[in-house]
């Protein structure tokens, strides 16, 4: 008798693609059902993107100018307010979006959070992983009271479109909402390639790219094979790329059908973020590098000859 | 000539400030070990493993350092709450510079829920106008401690941090988010959690250890705070991650096209 309530991620009127992917973790849960809450300040555009999630039974909004940014402060306690409403779940994506504010709506409704759920055993039991996906461990939420948890987006495939579309009503909550948080702005790295996140193959530079000029190599190889790129954390901190193409523990965690790491040594922190991912080619000059240790391809070599020539090839 | 303590004289007119900062220091597994899961599924390999600071817990401590050598704040004090074992963890935090250290004494590793609610009650002794945490630990990986305390506490939170700045009673911060970097301003006090840019912590030298070792911890035994109990996860069970296995060596790229043609992938 479970009855779902998943937080939209959306950005700009466009309902992200890891919403889809909650869908598919909460149809696990074989549920009475699943109802996707919009918060935004115009929630009309979204609305109708959830409502044709394949699963999904009724998609609530509720249309505030306060929200108008995803502010965690505010969203949460219209959340906390809307998932009293006899839900057995509360479901979020662990995106950055998610992971900001499922634990505030979880101790808004006084109860713990079961972070990236990566498979369902029941109804309250759950895996995830830990130690940088060193260990993954079987989980128990408590009975009594909603669940509450974010979703790994890389261990769950996105639902399709259902022939239906699901109905839409707009919600009013009673719930005062805090002015001490505001929203200045958001930088977005404009990029023309696929989203890091949902992309089939992705391209990824290390270190040993060498600088932000050298990074056009691996820009070049993701265009010839329409990819998205991303980096290491060195590749990142050391600013040959924006912060939003890091992979791994502190950064994206994805499952592309391609992967090639390039002038990347495959640090456990980095491997976190892509074990999930079809197949996975390693260039690199150091035969010795761990990347190859998960690689199902792999080719030693100076990156600078290797890359220009598989981008020719392909 | 200037008096004494111009910058200081000023801020001290306002309310609250020169703030205490409240920083989160956790103890973990040091990231560089690879850790084993026990065979009989009970939980991972402790034993003899090396411990150290949650690297983003030192990423914390260090930005509360650097406002207090801003005149923004005038008092420094880690938090932790561990075993009674953890006391060379906080003399090190300690060491790093920080004016005091309160130790909350607990059996075993509590969880975020729980971990907020002491968090909570240490805010009500401190009266900090900052409490800065990591993102997330990186043992459980739960990324949820100071989202929840900020909750609880029913103040502002900025999480994932790369940027901070204090001005008055307020803070900028910018954050490192999926689609980019977002910025948002926020009243103090506030609960900001660090993401791994936002500072490269000091390295402790000789002498500080020395000094360290004069500064006052306190301990707090954990069920001496009646905290609110309820919303635990059980763990159950422990398992190593599904293994991905060697693959091929290839010897140009060429082979490598060949190989990748083959499974439809170019
Ligand atoms: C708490 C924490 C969280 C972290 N989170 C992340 C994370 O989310 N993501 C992440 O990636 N890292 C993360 N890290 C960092 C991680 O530990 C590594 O430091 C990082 O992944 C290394 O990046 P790299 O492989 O690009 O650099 P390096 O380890 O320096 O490797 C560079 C590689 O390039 C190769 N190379 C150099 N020149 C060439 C050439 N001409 N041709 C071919 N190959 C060449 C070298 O052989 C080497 O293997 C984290 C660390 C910590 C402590």
């Amino acid at each position: 008798m479970s009855k779902i309530l998943i937080v939209a991620e959306h950005l700009n009127g466009q309902l992200n693609s890891a919403t889809a992917r909650c869908v598919t973790c909460a149809r696990e849960l074989k549920p009475d059902a699943i109802e996707v809450l919009v918060l935004a300040d115009a929630p009309d555009a979204v609305a109708a993107q959830a409502a044709k999630l394949d699963g999904v039974t009724k998609v609530l909004t509720v249309a505030r100018a306060e929200n108008a940014h995803a502010l965690a402060a505010v969203l949460a306690p219209q959340i906390a307010a809307a998932a009293k409403n006899g839900y057995t779940h509360l479901l979020l994506p662990s995106t950055t979006f998610g992971k900001d504010v499922a634990p505030r709506a979880a101790a808004l409704l006084g109860t713990g959070q079961v972070s990236d759920i990566m498979s369902v055993t029941d109804p309250h039991t759950f895996t995830r992983p830990i130690y940088a996906g060193n260990a993954i461990v079987t989980v128990a939420a408590p009975t009594h009271a909603i669940v509450v948890g974010t979703v790994r987006t890389a261990s769950w495939p996105a639902v399709g479109e259902a022939a239906n579309t699901a109905p839409i009503e707009a919600l009013s909550l009673d719930v005062v909402l805090p002015s001490h948080t505001r929203f200045v702005e958001l930088q977005q790295a404009s990029s023309e390639r696929p989203d890091l996140q949902s992309a089939a193959k992705v391209v990824s530079g290390g270190r040993g790219v060498g600088s932000k000029e050298n990074f056009e190599i691996i820009y070049k190889l993701a265009d010839k094979l329409h990819a998205a790129a991303g980096a290491s954390r060195a590749a990142v901190d050391a600013g040959y790329c924006p912060n939003d193409m890091q992979v791994g523990q502190t950064g994206k965690i994805i499952a592309p059908e391609l992967y090639i790491a390039i002038g990347i040594s495959g640090a456990i922190q980095h491997l976190t973020g892509i074990k999930d991912a079809g197949t996975i080619v390693a260039i690199n000059k150091d035969a010795e590098a761990p990347i190859f240790e998960v690689a199902d391809i792999g080719l030693v070599g100076d990156l600078f000859k290797l890359v220009p020539e598989l981008e020719a090839a392909v | 000539m200037p008096n004494c303590f111009p910058a200081r004289g000023a801020r001290a007119l306002r309310k609250g400030f020169p703030m205490k900062i409240l920083v989160a220091y956790k103890r973990v597994v040091d990231y560089n070990v690879r850790i084993q899961v026990k065979p009989d599924g009970t939980g991972v390999v402790t034993d003899g493993v090396k411990l150290s600071p949650n690297p983003f817990d030192d990423i914390a401590l260090e930005e509360a350092l650097r406002l207090r050598e801003q005149g923004i704040a005038e008092e420094v004090i880690i938090a932790t709450i561990a075993p009674a074992d953890a006391q060379p963890h906080l003399r090190n935090g300690l060491a790093m510079g920080a004016n005091r250290a309160i130790h909350v004494v607990t059996p075993g590793p509590v969880q975020p829920l729980a971990a907020a609610r002491v968090f909570l009650k240490l805010i009500e002794s401190v009266q900090p106008g900052l409490v800065i945490l990591g993102k997330q630990a990186i043992d459980d990986d739960c990324s949820q401690t100071g989202q929840m305390l900020a909750a609880l506490w029913d103040r502002p939170q900025a999480t994932f941090a790369s940027k901070l700045e204090v001005s008055g009673d307020k803070a900028t911060v910018t954050r490192e988010v999926d689609a980019g970097l977002e910025t948002i301003e926020v009243d103090l006090p506030a609960v900001v959690t660090t993401d791994l840019r936002l500072n490269e912590p000091r390295f402790i030298k000789l002498p500080d250890i020395m000094k360290a070792k004069s500064k006052p911890i306190e301990t707090i035994e954990l069920a001496s705070l009646n905290i609110e109990h309820g919303g635990e996860i059980r763990t159950t069970h422990y398992a190593p991650p599904a293994k991905r296995s060697r693959g091929v060596m290839v010897k140009d790229v060429a082979e490598l096209v060949g190989l990748l043609k083959q499974k439809g992938l170019v």
